[in-house]
């Protein structure tokens, strides 16, 4: 069982057929089962090297002084590392303000995602009534439809309401998305009916089920959900780049992309300095909630 | 996804209230549909303005000859029929666009599936300890945000002080200017795509190795299956629909790229690694709001292409056409079950 990533739940139409078996587990491994190798490890550690060296090179070279960072051939570790890159980049751009107006709109879209997603998820998995199947297909067929479609007349919809270089226009498309509604459902399928059937025999309204019994129940993908809806809101590019359009309201990439191209463009310390500061904090965050992510994708991979 | 594969329940589900009197629906099932609503209302709203209402103001858009300054004076907008639609398949720099995007699919798709696949299966079968450790750093590229991973790789790619021309240096190569060069451009796209993708598709991979029974390796072992006949034949027949969920996955994704050559080269050099979604973002730049409505759809049908052509490659071998339900669909299974 420990070779098993910890899931939410078990895959919510197939549980292990072997379950069982595979949990006296004796000291003969089974065929079929992972037997560690040194050859698999070797491959996979070269892999996970050259995955992983963009970052290290970033991390490093963001660090080295003007000269050195075009020196040829290039260096790998810094001779004389100093925060000139950082400090400068401070200086120029007003990073605190992109970090609030990332925070902000990364906040609202979870939190409306949470919402919304879990209402819709759980009365597709939960519920038999009309015009369900409809309800479901119509949702997840519009996660075959490319951004670009709906892009122009989203921003005339939000210019019309007045919403350009608002938060609210930044925030508003994204609060209730497909994918939430994807998550949500898979996970309360494996959820047992007996507690909500239960609840509904003592009495208890529809509303009160779900806030009270439901949603304490769905913490761990209420906490997969929302990170990686957070994720995905902060890393969000197009939209805010679009909407977005005077300084006090750029997020983290836009602020980066917009600096990045034109006459800036070969101010690589610079540059590597504002990677820096956009990736670090969410590599740091998803290291420590790694498990949940790795839930989420597993989740919604197989069913 | 969902359309090819809930094409039966939903062929079943009309079946329950159609036939006569006889079944009639369980005791309060139009409670619940008056509850079930009640909590679909919320996103079903937020879903109706910002997505659906989008979706077709688009497609009304593409049948007209809309452009950015019409929108002060609708009237003068005249509907022109599939007029746009044939502009796009005659202009040259869409064809170019649409060469590209193939390129990119065709060579991108198949290999961070394979890489995916083969990480995956090593991952499931030669390691125990450090499972996790190499879980997330394959995954690490999949956080980060596009713009940042676009200056480190331009960084990565100078021809002179890049670390990737250092390391072929080492190997006696001269490696090219890569973004330059209208012949290593996109294959630069196409491995940074990958890099930035993997991670994913492991993770879901993984997972469907791992549910793969023991038992089945069991009996072939002791019916004389080697590994290789093993892997073959039951463990890829079983991951099929992994398989298959992650080619679409990805497929999706990649037939809209735009990120890449947006931040990275602007779709130079010469047009070389200009995308049909790029293209489409730059016309409505230029306010050709009409055309490049059209042009979306045609990259939507695209995405519709590709996801039915994997359905009918990676979909269940042994029954070709009529088989199309790969997985009973959980909302058939409710149904029935009730």
């Amino acid at each position: 069982m420990s070779t098993r990533p910890k899931r939410v739940s078990p895959p919510a139409t197939e549980p292990p057929l072997d379950a069982p078996a595979r949990r006296n587990k004796t000291k003969e491994r089974r065929i079929g089962e992972a037997r560690p190798h040194p050859v698999a490890y070797l491959i996979l550690g070269l892999g996970l090297i050259v995955v992983t060296s963009p970052f290290l090179w970033m991390a490093l070279s963001s660090v080295k002084g003007e000269g050195e960072i075009r020196r040829v051939p290039p260096t790998w570790w810094p001779e004389a590392p100093t925060l000139d890159n950082f400090r400068e980049l401070f200086d120029r751009l007003d990073f605190p303000q992109f970090f609030t107006n990332s925070s902000v709109v990364a906040i609202a879209v979870t939190l409306g995602n949470l919402v919304f997603c879990s209402m819709l998820g759980y009365v597709l998995a939960k519920f038999d009534f009309a015009g369900k199947t409809l309800l479901f297909r119509l949702v997840l067929g519009t996660l075959m439809i490319p951004g670009m479609v709906t892009l122009v007349p989203l921003f005339v919809l939000v210019a019309n309401m007045g919403l350009v270089n608002t938060y609210l226009g930044l925030i508003l498309p994204f609060l209730a998305t497909p994918f939430g509604v994807f998550l949500m459902r898979q996970f309360f399928l494996a959820m047992p009916d007996e507690l909500i059937d239960a609840a509904r025999i003592d009495g208890a309204s529809e509303a009160r089920i779900f806030v009270q019994v439901v949603i304490p129940l769905a913490k761990p993908a209420l906490a997969t959900l929302a990170i990686l809806t957070f994720l995905g809101s902060w890393n969000n590019f197009l939209w805010p780049l679009v909407v977005a359009t005077t300084e006090d309201k750029y997020t983290l990439p836009v602020a980066l992309a917009l600096y990045s191209t034109g006459q800036n463009q070969t101010d690589y310390g610079l540059l590597l300095a504002g990677a820096v500061v956009v990736v670090v904090p969410v590599l740091i965050v998803f290291l420590i909630l790694q498990r949940y992510f790795v839930q989420g994708v597993a989740m919604t991979g197989i069913k | 996804m969902s359309t090819g594969t809930s094409v039966r329940p939903a062929a079943k589900a009309p079946g329950r209230t159609v036939p006569p009197k006889s079944r009639k629906h369980a005791p309060l099932y139009w409670r619940h549909t008056r509850a079930a609503w009640g909590f679909a209302l919320p996103f079903m709203l937020l879903f109706t303005a910002f997505t659906a209402g989008p979706v077709l103001m688009s497609l009304a858009m593409a049948v007209t000859d809309l452009r950015s300054r019409d929108l002060r004076n609708p009237f003068a907008v005249e509907f022109v029929g599939i007029d746009n639609f044939a502009a796009v398949f005659a202009d040259p720099i869409f064809r170019k666009a649409a060469a590209n995007t193939a390129y990119f699919v065709l060579v991108g798709v198949p290999l961070t599936l394979g890489l995916a696949l083969a990480i995956a299966v090593v991952l499931n079968a030669g390691v125990t300890r450090l499972k996790t450790f190499f879980r997330v750093g394959y995954y690490m590229p999949v956080v980060t945000s596009i713009v940042a991973v676009a200056v480190v790789w331009r960084f990565l790619l100078h021809p002179d002080s890049g670390l990737i021309n250092e390391a072929l240096r080492l190997v006696g190569i001269e490696g090219p200017n890569w973004l330059g060069s209208t012949t290593w451009a996109m294959p630069s796209m196409i491995a940074m795509a990958t890099w930035r993708s993997i991670g994913t598709l492991v993770i879901i991979f993984l997972a469907g190795l791992q549910s793969v029974p023991t038992s089945l390796h069991e009996a072939a072992a002791l019916d004389g299956a080697g590994a290789w006949q093993r892997f073959r034949f039951i463990t890829m027949p079983t991951v099929r629909p992994t398989l298959l969920f992650g080619a679409v996955i990805t497929g999706i994704g990649y037939v809209q790229f735009f990120e890449e050559p947006f931040v990275m080269t602007q779709g130079g050099p010469l047009n070389s690694t200009l995308s049909v979604a790029f293209h489409t973002y730059n016309q409505f730049g230029f306010g050709n709001y009409g055309y490049a409505a059209a042009m979306s759809y045609v990259l939507f049908l695209a995405v519709v292409v590709l996801t039915l052509v994997q359905f009918r490659f990676l979909g269940e071998r042994d029954a070709p056409k009529k088989h199309r339900r790969r997985k009973p669909a959980p909302v058939a299974r409710q149904e029935t079950g009730r």
